[in-house]
């Protein structure tokens, strides 16, 4: 491909250029002027900067249509549609973590420069075509990650949870670039379409190869927390501040599931009869382990952070499925997944007491006397989690489409089917034992006062529901968008998939 | 000169995943992942050898990326042995479920 000109290069980078000048403009506010706004100024500059970041993207996707990209940056619907959505959740964890900071007293700048920094990480990924690209794109969002979860420095838990996820994500980190040198060793190229055509034409160290498809499946599988590999999950979304913990389970796994699905789609795709019965084994051990642990728990974080692994299993069965259909499931998925994480995460900061006790069932007993909207919010993005038709909206044509994506890939996968919705069924035990406190126990009196929750952490919280019924009345505008955002590699249609051996 | 240079890159990798398996203390821990991260960084000048200077390229973007991660990870180590007195990880048990 012809090296593109400067200016067509930067507009195709433009949303991760916008989002680091925004962290660096909001690292300054947070040096200068009066001593009283800073951190507050500098939530602001980072909450437009994500606005402008989701604007940027929606304008990219429904301008002109789009140019072909380059061999180190994609310019599809699926980099533009998972930009928006990645930049809206930023917003949202700008928000979160800055009214949850104020509680516990320690709000300052560093950390919505932070979830910029995070966030440019992020939508890189969902644009990378070079394993260079991808490198950086998830070092970037790591690195950023591991300190947020240590911002607050006077929290014993916060820093065993950080230094617990600093290991375990460079130890894949590592996994991951091993098998980067050797899929390179093996192909001689660094981008994804290199590598899938000197992958199908026959590669000349098949051994190599193999090595390190099964090493960079291993280290992607850390990142988005697949059963065997997600033992880290549970004790760091717990010891995180929930506001960063819903950043986390929200926006960090969306990116690593958009850079899985493409380095499957465009690098991997002639190989599928090797990777494939692996991922299916993955998706079915994710999806039966997350709900299963989840059933156990009494800290609501640990509850939200094992189903945040289950949705990782579902996620994994649109991965196995391999066709558009595929893809446009786990966008669809995607956006519903973050509006009812991002949106049961806000109630939990709007209930903290700015300590960093632990959340338990109790905490949400009367919720319905004391926070009525909050409540119903809680109960609808949680239903949205479980997939109930109805009062769930969204989430219940989400896990449909993943079903139907899964029923008619080229090789059905009934098995996978099954075994969603029976665990989707399990799942019920512990959402509805989330909800039940809430509407049917009378309020507790707390130990320490919440003070009243405030209005941004409200509006989103009451937001994210708002979306999730009415994307639950007209999903068919949401499956439309997430047709469009299928990568590019599945535009041709099904004709990757025609390697499965039965 | 290639396959040999290969191997000892695997071998070290080896060692870097035993150590972060077996070790208790998180500076040797974070020493172990490093050494997994040069012997990738082996691996690749060995394989730019055969296949052109992109492998090259990979190791100065490992190296950056290596010491940046190291800031942060020596600054949540010193975090961890201020709030515990110790840097062993059999020994931060706060986060149980």
């Amino acid at each position: 491909m012809n090296a593109p000109n400067v200016s067509g290069m930067l507009m195709l980078i433009l949303p991760e250029v916008v989002l680091s000048v925004g962290a660096m403009i909001t690292l300054l506010l947070g040096v200068s002027g009066a001593d009283a706004g800073r951190s507050h100024r500098a939530a602001m500059a980072a909450l437009a900067t994500a606005v402008v970041g989701v604007v940027l993207a929606i304008g990219m996707l429904t301008g002109a249509p789009l140019a072909p990209g380059t061999t180190f940056i994609a310019n599809d619907g699926f980099r533009w549609t998972l930009t928006a959505l990645l930049c809206a959740g930023t917003g949202a964890a700008v928000v979160l973590t800055e009214a949850y900071d104020r509680r516990a007293g320690v709000a300052r700048a560093e950390t919505p420069a932070l979830l910029l920094l995070a966030a440019t990480g992020m939508t890189l990924l969902t644009a990378a075509r070079d394993l260079m690209v991808v490198f950086l794109g998830i070092e970037l969002m790591s690195l950023a990650t591991y300190v947020l979860v240590a911002m607050h420095r006077t929290s014993a838990r916060a820093a065993e949870a950080a230094v617990k996820y600093f290991l375990l994500g460079a130890f894949s980190t590592a996994f991951l670039l091993y098998g980067i040198a050797l899929v390179y060793g093996a192909t001689g190229s660094m981008q994804l379409e290199g590598i899938g055509s000197a992958v199908a034409s026959g590669a000349k160290l098949p051994g190599l190869l193999m090595a390190g498809v099964a090493l960079m499946l291993v280290g992607l599988a850390f990142k988005v927390a697949a059963a065997p590999f997600h033992l880290w999950t549970p004790d760091v979304y717990d010891g995180a501040p929930t506001a960063v913990t819903g950043f986390m389970a929200a926006s960090v796994k969306a990116a690593a599931f958009a850079i899985f699905l493409r380095i499957t789609a465009e690098a991997f795709a002639p190989l599928l009869a090797d990777w494939h019965p692996v991922l299916w084994v993955l998706a079915a051990a994710t999806m039966v382990i997350g709900n299963v642990l989840a059933l156990g728990q009494q800290q609501i974080k640990r509850v939200l952070a094992y189903s945040s692994i289950a949705h990782a299993g579902y996620l994994l069965v649109a991965v196995v499925s391999f066709s558009a259909e595929g893809a446009t499931a786990l966008v669809f998925y995607l956006v519903a997944y973050t509006l009812a994480t991002m949106g049961a995460f806000a109630v939990l900061v709007a209930l903290s007491d700015g300590t960093d006790r632990p959340l338990v069932r109790q905490d949400l007993a009367g919720l319905r006397e004391r926070h009525p909207w909050l409540a119903l919010a809680f109960a609808v993005c949680v239903l949205s989690m479980l997939g109930f038709p109805l009062a769930g909206g969204v989430g219940f044509f989400a896990k449909w489409q993943v079903l139907q994506a899964a029923l008619q890939a080229s090789v059905p996968q009934q098995t996978l089917a099954i075994v969603l919705v029976l665990s989707s069924v399990v799942s019920g035990g512990y959402y509805l034992g989330l909800i039940a406190p809430a509407f049917m126990q009378s309020p507790v009196p707390a130990a320490r006062p919440i003070p009243a929750p405030p209005t941004g952490v409200r509006a989103i919280a009451i937001a994210c529901a708002v979306v999730v019924l009415v994307l639950g009345v007209l999903p068919s505008s949401l499956t439309r968008l997430a047709q469009r955002s299928a990568p590019s590699a599945f535009a041709g249609g099904p004709t990757v998939a025609t390697t499965i051996q039965p | 000169m290639i396959s040999e240079a290969l191997v000892v890159s695997a071998v070290l990798f080896v060692i870097g995943t035993i150590g972060v398996l077996t070790r208790k203390n998180a500076i040797v821990l974070f020493m172990c992942v490093e050494l997994m991260l040069n012997a990738v960084n082996l691996s690749f000048v060995a394989l730019s050898k055969l296949h052109g200077n992109a492998g090259q390229v990979f190791v100065i973007l490992v190296m950056t990326v290596a010491a940046a991660e190291a800031a942060i990870g020596l600054a949540l180590v010193i975090a961890v042995f201020r709030h515990f007195g110790t840097v062993d990880l059999s020994s931060l048990r706060l986060l149980k479920g």
